[in-house]
């Protein structure tokens, strides 16, 4: 199998799931990504010899937990370049984490009559809470439409921003068409009038370099499954000015500090907003996972993933029929094409590569305000990750053609 | 080229979706129903007439992938002409042979057991079912007239 991207070698053989399934072609990694075997060891082993309920016992085991949790922590603060460890907040993932936003930021500083305002490419996690939190409070909710070829239309957004706005609410890339977005100059825009700038880190954060202290924005959510993690494990960065002026949003366990019958104090971030047991052993095997793509460089990572996706748009615009969405220079996305072909539904296409091994994902990608602007009520959606290669791509670009085939057979 | 998708992509099936039967707006319809399927997108009407206890007349229109279109074309043509009780009797076998439960009675289902290769694709059920859910809707909903809210149906298996 050839690779794409110099140096960078063919990694099926870390990745348990792939390297059993020799004829699995997984292109769906933008919806989750395979796990390396240096993850799965991870679980395990702090199952097996330091699980326990953090912060809670006075043993030596529960603190050998609370320090896996909190070097997890840092770990993972450190990949994505903040120095403050304790501003990053631990959550299920990307949707809670912008719903922990939305809800501890955004009912205490979101009034009405004030504006917030998100981009047309958002996927339904960073467009729902500031839309249903807009309603709540009886604020302005404003959508940034994009250029033709589907990037954010940075002169509306300056005028979209005004003086009431008080967020600002936008993905690093699109889950749906790939898209980077100039996060520097949308913080720009956003903090000219002193609004917030919220970044949705979910498609950013496994495949770009992420230097949170340097990049500006005020919060930066991820998820950590997409990054080779597990599933259930993600969190936000929020800048500390930010997070000193946010109100927990779920009550319960390490989040507090003392309880009077009338009242109760909070523990300190990021305790204040991780209310419950938390999830130790997600924040063990996303700090293996980080340490993994560290490992490779994520230059290195972003490179290959530039190359494959070249290789992919010019391979699938051969195709007769086939209509792509999105940036039409490969470095402008991230690892994702987005097609139709023909008139063939992109379920039906989907089970027909299923059939070959290909797996891609059909349908609206969470993101349906974006579909309804590139008037498509579905697309098919190919993503890649470290260890796809260009032989996953010819084998994609086979089983279209055997596809178009199989439907116009009958035309 | 794989045999179960030859079984599942049928040219019967092709043929619907090319060029779907009784795809129309029924104007003076006695009741319709929506179904929707919101992980692909799928969407769809169904038109019935109602003479008494006979569906004297059905349609269809929206948009879908080619197994659901298929499915709601054939579904006109079959249960047209028949009773309440028929139509949903043929609803039972149908949801039976492609859910893989009763693929002994395909034979009975005359040209809808076309979909019956539907069966081995169990993530491909509800596209079939989507529009015998949304026909079953708009029967229990002309029962309820007049209905307030709009009725959809999301099919689960």
């Amino acid at each position: 199998m050839r690779t794409a991207g110099a140096g960078f070698r063919n990694l099926r053989a870390d990745f348990p799931l792939l390297a059993a399934n020799p004829g699995l072609v997984y292109l769906d990694s933008a919806a989750t990504s395979q796990k390396p075997g240096v993850v799965l060891d991870a679980l395990r082993t702090y199952y097996e010899t330091v699980n326990a309920n953090p912060h809670r016992g006075a043993y030596k085991l529960s603190g050998a937990a609370t320090e896996a949790y909190h070097g997890a922590r840092a770990e993972i603060a450190r990949f994505l370049g903040a120095a403050d460890v304790d501003s990053l907040l631990f959550t299920r993932g990307t949707t809670e984490a912008v719903n922990l936003l939305a809800t501890g930021w955004g009912v205490p500083h979101v009034h009405r009559g004030d504006r917030i305002v998100v981009t047309r490419l958002e996927h339904h996690a960073n467009f729902v809470p500031w839309q249903q939190l807009a309603r709540a409070v009886g604020a302005e909710f404003r959508i940034c439409e994009l250029t033709k070829d589907g990037r954010v239309d940075l002169d509306q957004l300056r005028l979209l921003v005004t003086a009431n706005t008080k967020v600002v609410a936008f993905g690093h890339v699109s889950n749906a068409l790939g898209t980077i977005n100039d996060v520097r100059e949308i913080v720009k825009i956003a903090h000219a009038i002193g609004a917030v700038a919220f970044c949705d880190g979910a498609q950013g954060a496994p495949h770009l370099r992420v230097a949170f202290d340097d990049l500006g924005v005020d919060a930066y959510a991820f998820s950590g499954h997409k990054m080779l993690g597990p599933m259930g494990i993600g969190g936000v960065i929020v800048r500390r000015r930010v997070l000193e002026t946010m109100h927990p949003y779920q009550f319960g366990g390490d989040m507090i500090e003392f309880v009077f019958d009338g009242d109760t104090t909070w523990n300190v971030p990021p305790h204040k907003f991780e209310a419950g047991t938390p999830n130790v052993e997600g924040a063990v095997g996303l700090a293996a996972a980080v340490q993994y793509l560290d490992a490779l460089g994520m230059d290195a990572v972003r490179a290959h993933e530039v190359a494959l996706t070249r290789y992919a748009m010019e391979q699938l615009a051969a195709i007769e029929g086939l209509q792509l969405y999105g940036p039409h220079e490969a470095d402008a996305r991230s690892g994702v094409v987005s097609f139709n072909l023909d008139d063939i539904h992109p379920h039906d296409l989907s089970t027909m590569l299923d059939v070959d091994g290909v797996c891609v994902r059909a349908g609206h990608h969470c993101a349906q305000p974006l579909m309804r602007a590139i008037h498509q009520s579905a697309t098919v959606r190919a993503s890649f990750y470290v260890y796809n290669t260009e032989a996953d791509v010819d084998a994609l670009v086979e089983s279209l053609q055997k596809a178009k085939t199989r439907f116009h057979a009958h035309a | 080229m794989s045999a179960e998708l030859d079984e599942l992509y049928q040219s019967i099936i092709l043929d619907h979706n090319r060029r779907p039967r009784n795809f129309r707006v029924m104007e003076d319809a006695s009741t319709h129903a929506e179904g929707k399927n919101p992980l692909c997108g799928d969407q769809l009407t169904i038109w019935l007439k109602l003479d008494g206890d006979v569906i004297s007349d059905v349609s269809f229109q929206g948009s879908g992938c080619a197994i659901s279109k298929a499915s709601a074309s054939l579904m006109t043509a079959a249960i047209k002409g028949k009773s309440r009780e028929e139509a949903e009797a043929i609803f039972t076998k149908f949801h039976g042979v492609v859910t893989g439960t009763h693929p002994e009675d395909a034979e009975a289902l005359g040209s809808l057991k076309a979909l019956g290769g539907v069966s081995r694709f169990p993530l491909r059920v509800k596209c079939a079912s989507l529009a015998w859910h949304a026909m079953h809707a708009a029967l229990l909903r002309n029962d309820a007239a007049p209905a307030a809210t709009p009725v959809s149906t999301v099919s689960t298996e």
